[in-house]
Order: C-alpha cells, then sequence, then structure tokens
C-alpha cells in the first residue's frame, strides 16, 4: 500500500502520551470517521489545514508538533 | 469500514449486476429478432427501475447492518451512519469526476451512433451503458482512494 503523501505525523505518539488515546476517541473528538483518523496516521491521506488544526488542538500542542513536511533537496 | 464506503460498494454491485442483466437480456433477443424490430423498452425501463431499487434495499440492508455492528461495539449507530467527514467528501467528488468523464465519452459514442442512423436499439443501450460503466468506474475508482489513498 503506498504512501501518496509526503506529509508525516506524530499522531500516534501523540495519543500515547495523550493516556492511550484510541483512534475512535480522536475521531470522536475532531468529528471525523475512526477510517479517516487511520488513514491519516498510515500517511494515506493529508488533512485540510483546518482538520490539522483540530487534530493539533485536541492535543494541545502547535501544528509542527504534529504534522511535518521533508525539506526540499 | 466508513458508512460511505459501504454504500459505493452497493453502487458498484449494482453497476454490474443490472447492466450484466440488460445485456444478457439483449443479447438473446437479438439472436431471434433483427435490431430493428427488438423491443428494448421493456428490458430498459426495467434496468433502471431495478438499480434504483436495488440501491435503496442495499441502503437499508447496509443501515441496519451497519447499525447492529455499532450497538455491538457499543457505539452509536447514528455516528456511523451520519458521519460524514472531509475525506468521504473528497473521494466522492474525485469518483463521481471521474466517472461523469467516462460517461461523456459514451454519450459522445452515442451521438456518432445517432449521426450515422443506428436502429434506436443501440442508440438506447450505448446511452445507458455509457451511464452505467460512468457509475462503474466511478465506484471503482471511490473503493481504490480510500484503500490506497490519494
Amino acid at each position: 500500500m503506498g504512501k501518496p503523501t509526503r506529509v508525516t505525523n506524530r499522531i500516534r505518539a501523540l495519543r500515547f502520551a495523550a493516556g492511550e488515546m484510541t483512534q475512535a476517541d480522536l475521531a470522536d473528538k475532531v468529528g471525523v470517521t475512526r477510517q479517516t483518523v487511520i488513514a491519516i496516521e498510515q500517511g494515506r491521506y493529508s488533512p485540510s489545514l483546518e482538520m490539522a488544526f483540530q487534530i493539533a488542538r485536541v492535543f494541545d500542542v502547535p501544528l509542527d508538533d504534529v504534522f511535518q513536511y521533508p525539506q526540499e533537496g | 469500514m466508513p458508512f460511505e464506503e459501504k454504500m459505493t460498494w452497493v453502487s458498484l454491485v449494482v453497476a454490474v449486476a443490472v447492466p450484466i442483466w440488460y445485456v444478457a437480456t439483449m443479447i438473446s433477443r437479438l439472436q431471434s429478432t433483427h435490431a430493428a424490430d427488438i423491443a428494448f423498452q421493456r428490458p430498459l425501463i426495467t434496468a433502471i427501475i431495478a438499480s434504483v431499487v436495488l440501491t435503496v434495499i442495499g441502503a437499508i440492508v447496509m443501515s441496519i447492518g451497519t447499525s447492529v455492528t455499532a450497538t455491538i461495539q457499543g457505539r452509536k449507530p447514528e455516528d456511523e451512519i451520519d458521519r460524514k467527514d472531509e475525506r468521504d467528501k473528497t473521494i466522492s467528488r474525485r469518483g463521481d469526476l471521474i466517472g461523469f468523464y467516462v460517461s461523456t465519452a459514451g454519450v459522445v459514442g452515442v451521438l456518432a451512433l445517432t449521426m450515422l442512423e443506428y436502429e434506436y436499439v443501440w442508440i438506447a443501450s450505448a446511452l445507458y451503458l455509457s451511464f452505467a460503466v460512468g457509475t462503474l468506474v466511478g465506484s471503482v475508482v471511490k473503493i481504490v482512494s480510500y484503500h490506497r489513498g490519494f
């Protein structure tokens, strides 16, 4: 299964740091399906900027702590 | 599996099964009747109505199945069925757009058949199959997008 996006994320680590929050719990807090959380974690989907901010807000961290984009070259 | 993906599977199955039945019916009639005399109206209308009815039945079955599964897992059924997020919408738009392109290409072929004055049965069938194949391709694109990402 390929990874169509270059955006990486630390959602899995942040979930465990937040009292082992489940994917379903995160999905409920953001208002998306659990499958979307799974797709984001696995790098199969890049969320919109708005959803990215919502996810960062759940963990109470800056956006850069959740999502990273590799430097060119 | 998101509820939207389940509904896409329903569309895919209907978009395969009904056109296969229609084409099989037409082929059997063409073996005994000349194309100009063939009665295609009833099978065509049946196919269109069957597509709608089977999709509705599929939606009801999927809703009941999803509700039962969600209840067993201790989740709210309405969360599973009603929740449609930006990823679902993007995948839906992507599939519908590609399906539309395929249908449009088919309709161009139908125009060619019309200008070449083919029998009504060919024109009607080609038009129906253009939409059916468009729906089929759109459904496949959606399912692939759900699984492989985009």
